[in-house]
């Protein structure tokens, strides 16, 4: 089944022209409709646009045009701009919005002859753990239905290991990509800040917020990076750094790299199959040539407070766009104010009003100093813990999660347990670093995939795919996926 | 650091979001937890420490001050709730 195939085996088999893309499209489409019904990752799509794509792309491997994903079916967080596709950040208050541009990742993935299609279901406006927060309904784990996929880019991860695309796009602000990539068993990385442009990503926490891809396996992550990386004169915190063959670090040579094992990880809530899958994937990592320190970062437990102090400022001050006045829905006032009011509170969940309200309280007066500031500055703390620890060591390996998926509806009552299962991921975005998680595993009953997390320095994308990718082929994770 | 008590109705006002009451009594209890457990920065000595805004070293980005293309005025006004004549309909502002 052609919808089974990582990017690299589908682009040999068109370079061949043993299939066509639109072939592959239409297996994509068939699973979709087999599948989704139970997985719920899609919102909508589209497929007679999807199978044009697949055409155009036809017609360019016919005249040899030579793209590094041309004719792959891709689908897209419903948090991306793609031109002419809805747009909902799975709210209500964006209602009948239509993207009247492509965003600079979906730009760059067309141009490479990618087939972008589908809307993924999050959490509202990327806030969430789980994507229950979706004014759409929970997206389901592919393992488990009764399980939460993770989230915010559930849908996302659900979509890659359901088989309904071959690769998808998602985003991370504190974890959203690794952890549900982690909980539903694929490849999910988040790159450094400033490595991909933001341009076209609707703004949840602007200093935290990157694009990433979900894969089947590392080589994938390898092409989609270097397919939407680079500088984009429309996202000024985007950098000028040239743009690294990443597939070519992928030589499973990695005798004599250092990797830290954080002591601060490996304590308390920890599920005892995850750290003993975690374990054992250390020891593979001595076994192929690594050598394993033991490094501190002491400022580990502060990193959950400081995060939702900046993630919901910054998200408060975001989302004051959404106004009913030049987009989405509105609910009609006497007044601007009271039309603002009356919009906001109709269109938003209750995670998000949750955050709009801690964050603006704040930045309030007489609390911005108290709250913001003084997070900010521990957001420094942080950040030279990761500094410092990359003094000594090329990369870090972590749990990415404390357990595995957990059930629809265990933790969405108490905000601040779901907020407490992104605890190793969220250090990552307030570091400004690199993260990638990868299967090491699975639990025993039910079986359900456990994640791998290696953190990279700023700008080590070619470190951590090349640790990931020696990793993955000494194992065989990446080649179970669940029946539906 | 303030006490872990938010006018959950006066932030609201600030944010222009109206809740309900029913809204106003959870939020106030769930932001009330959250508060306690964000109180713990307050062990941290941050004397000295210069605040992160973003963790990327560049200053000033500016692109050329040149006209370049933009979104075609139908198409910047196509998501608009209410429109006319090429303009936003809103509530009247001035008497």
């Amino acid at each position: 089944m052609l919808n089974q195939l990582t990017i690299s085996e589908l682009t040999a088999k068109l370079d061949r022209r043993e299939v066509s893309a639109r072939e592959a499209t239409q297996a994509c489409l068939d699973q979709i409709a087999r599948v989704d019904g139970q997985v719920k990752a899609f919102l909508s799509y589209d497929a007679a646009d999807a199978l044009a794509q697949a055409d155009a792309a036809d017609q360019q491997i016919k005249a040899d045009v030579q793209k590094p994903l041309l004719g792959v079916p891709i689908a897209i967080k419903d948090v991306l701009a793609v031109k002419n596709q809805p747009l909902k950040c799975a709210s209500k208050i964006l209602g009948d919005y239509v993207s009247p541009y492509d965003a600079t990742a979906i730009e760059k993935l067309k141009a490479a002859g990618a087939i972008v299609f589908g809307r993924l279901n999050m959490d509202e406006f990327a806030m969430g753990s789980s994507t229950e927060n979706s004014a759409f309904g929970a997206t389901r784990n592919p393992w488990d239905t009764d399980r939460a996929p993770g989230g915010s880019s559930g849908g996302s991860a659900a979509a890659v290991v359901a088989q309904e695309c071959i690769a998808s796009l998602g985003t991370d602000t504190g974890g959203s990509i690794r952890q549900p990539a982690a909980l539903c068993g694929c490849v999910g990385l988040k790159p450094t800040y400033g490595r991909i442009s933001r341009y076209g990503l609707v703004a949840f926490a602007s200093s935290l917020d990157q694009i990433g891809p979900f894969t089947k396996d590392v080589r994938d992550a390898a092409t989609m990076l270097g397919v939407m990386s680079g500088q984009d004169l429309r996202d000024s915190t985007s950098i000028p750094a040239p743009v690294p063959d990443y597939a070519a670090a992928l030589t499973g040579e990695i005798k004599g790299l250092k990797i830290g094992l954080p002591k601060e990880y490996m304590v308390g809530g920890l599920d005892p199959e995850v750290k003993a899958s975690v374990d054992a994937a250390v020891k593979k990592y001595q076994d192929l040539g690594a050598e394993i320190v033991e490094i501190s970062l002491p400022h580990t437990d502060y990193a959950v407070a400081t995060y939702y102090i900046i993630a919901t400022a910054e998200a408060s001050a975001n989302l004051a766009r959404f106004d009913g006045i030049r987009y989405g829905a509105r609910v009609e006032g006497n007044d601007p104010i009271e039309l603002y009011s009356k919009t906001r509170g109709a269109g938003f969940g209750p995670e998000v009003k949750r955050r709009i309200i801690l964050g603006t309280y704040v930045l309030s007066s007489g609390y911005y100093d108290a709250f913001y500031l003084r997070a900010q500055k521990v957001r420094t703390l942080i950040r030279n813990d990761f500094l410092k620890a990359f003094e000594q060591v090329d990369a870090i390996v972590t749990p990415t999660t404390p357990t595995a998926a957990f059930k629809l509806g265990e933790k969405s009552g108490d905000p601040l347990q779901m907020y407490l299962s992104d605890i190793f991921t969220i250090s990552c975005n307030l570091a400004g670093i690199c993260g990638l998680s990868l299967p090491c595993g699975f639990t025993q009953t039910p079986k359900l995939p456990i994640g791998l997390q290696l953190l990279g320095k700023p700008f080590g994308e070619e470190t951590l795919l090349k640790l990931a990718h020696a990793y993955e082929q000494s194992t065989d994770w990446h080649h179970q996926f669940p029946t539906l | 650091m303030a006490s872990a008590e938010i006018d959950v109705k006066y932030v609201a006002h600030l944010a222009r979001l109206a809740l309900s009451p029913d809204e106003e009594k959870q939020l106030g209890a769930q932001l009330g937890s959250i508060l306690g457990y964000i109180e713990k920065l307050r062990e941290l000595d941050v004397t000295n420490v210069e605040p992160t805004a973003h963790a990327v070293p560049l200053v000033n980005v500016t692109r050329v001050d040149a006209v370049q293309p933009s979104l075609p005025h139908d198409e910047a006004m196509r998501n608009a709730p209410r429109k006319a004549g090429g303009l936003f309909i809103v509530p009247k502002i001035v008497e």
